[in-house]
């Protein structure tokens, strides 16, 4: 049963990767929608980050001085600056340990 | 002109640095399945047939706990239904490879590759070989998602939780986004996404995770059109 069950899932997954990539025709969407989708990165991924930092474990809100958020603003500021990836999540990893290890 | 191998390395690199939360995350994942008593094959087949982070864990967590087939089912749907926002962005870049293609190369999309293919596509519109950049950064995402949820079934969590570690995802998702807060626009529609997943993260079936961003995409129309 649990597989079939993750069988099932697997194949609702793939067709949410694979619809619009290969089902819909790009012409049925109009202008004023393909205008809209050059924000999909920024209208999705904060989904992500916002929760990531701002909820813990059992899904209640951190304090104002969690270290998560010190760490953030470090790595936008070096994100911002450095224009590198690895240089973004370094130092954010590293400010966030220098206050839970060191302080 | 690029060739083909030169745009595949490109995806490759493009994804290496978000192994910092890719990696610890499929350990974790393989880790909790097992934690929650199922059998090693099951949590692994999860990898490669559904291939999707969060959605495994939840739909794992969903079954332990009781839920029924159904629920676990509609939660990964609603987790993995930003994969449709994803592939309308993409389909601009791949309309020209064959159907077969495209449905081999739809398995690969995933949250990073997306984000680092799309910037890539962006700014080489002109390529000829432009899906190799996809192939490079999703196979890249696969294989090291396969290896780290194994070696979490196998040996555990064996990353130590005090690291704290999962805090390397929202960080990884700075990265992708960052260079986009020098414009008030996309700013907007951050912000828009970010405070509307915290107003509805209790919402069911995570679907904080798909509500949020049509929100901000509705913001973004809005604003478009403020902008004409």
């Amino acid at each position: 049963m649990t597989w079939f069950t993750i069988i099932i899932a697997g194949i609702i997954t793939y067709f949410m990767r694979m619809t619009m990539v290969a089902l819909v025709d790009r012409d049925l969407l109009g202008e004023r929608v393909k205008a809209v989708l050059a924000y999909v990165p920024s209208a999705v991924f904060p989904a992500i980050i916002f929760p990531g930092i701002f909820i813990n474990d059992y899904g209640t809100f951190i304090e104002m001085n969690d270290p998560k958020i010190f760490g953030a603003i470090v790595a936008i500021l070096v994100g911002y600056f450095s224009r590198n990836v690895i240089a973004t999540i370094i130092s954010g990893l590293f400010s966030y340990w220098i206050i839970i290890f060191l302080l | 002109m690029l060739s083909k191998k030169q745009i595949f390395s490109k995806g490759i690199l493009a994804v290496a640095p978000h192994m910092f939360s890719v990696i610890p995350f499929g350990i974790v994942c393989g880790a909790i399945g097992i934690e929650l008593g199922f059998s090693p094959v099951l949590v692994y087949a999860m990898s490669i047939i559904i291939f999707g982070g969060a959605s495994q864990i939840v739909f794992l967590q969903l079954l332990s706990g009781g839920a029924s087939a159904l629920i676990a089912v509609t939660s990964v749907g609603v987790i993995n239904s930003r994969h449709l926002l994803y592939g309308a962005v993409l389909s601009e870049y791949l309309e020209k490879l064959s159907f077969i293609k495209k449905l081999l190369i739809s398995y690969l999309v995933v949250d990073q590759g997306f984000a680092e293919s799309n910037k890539f596509f962006q700014k080489n519109r002109n390529e000829t070989h432009l899906h190799y950049h996809l192939l490079g950064s999703g196979g890249t995402l696969w294989v090291c998602w396969q290896i780290s949820t194994l070696a979490g079934i196998i040996l555990g969590s064996f990353v130590p939780e005090e690291l704290g570690l999962k805090f390397a995802v929202p960080l990884t998702f700075i990265a992708i986004v960052v260079q986009d807060i020098k414009k008030l626009d996309h700013v907007i529609v951050m912000i828009t996404c970010g405070l509307s997943s915290l107003l509805f993260f209790d919402a069911p079936f995570k679907s904080y995770i798909i509500i949020s961003p049509i929100i901000a995409l509705f913001v973004a129309a809005l604003v478009l059109r403020l902008k004409k």
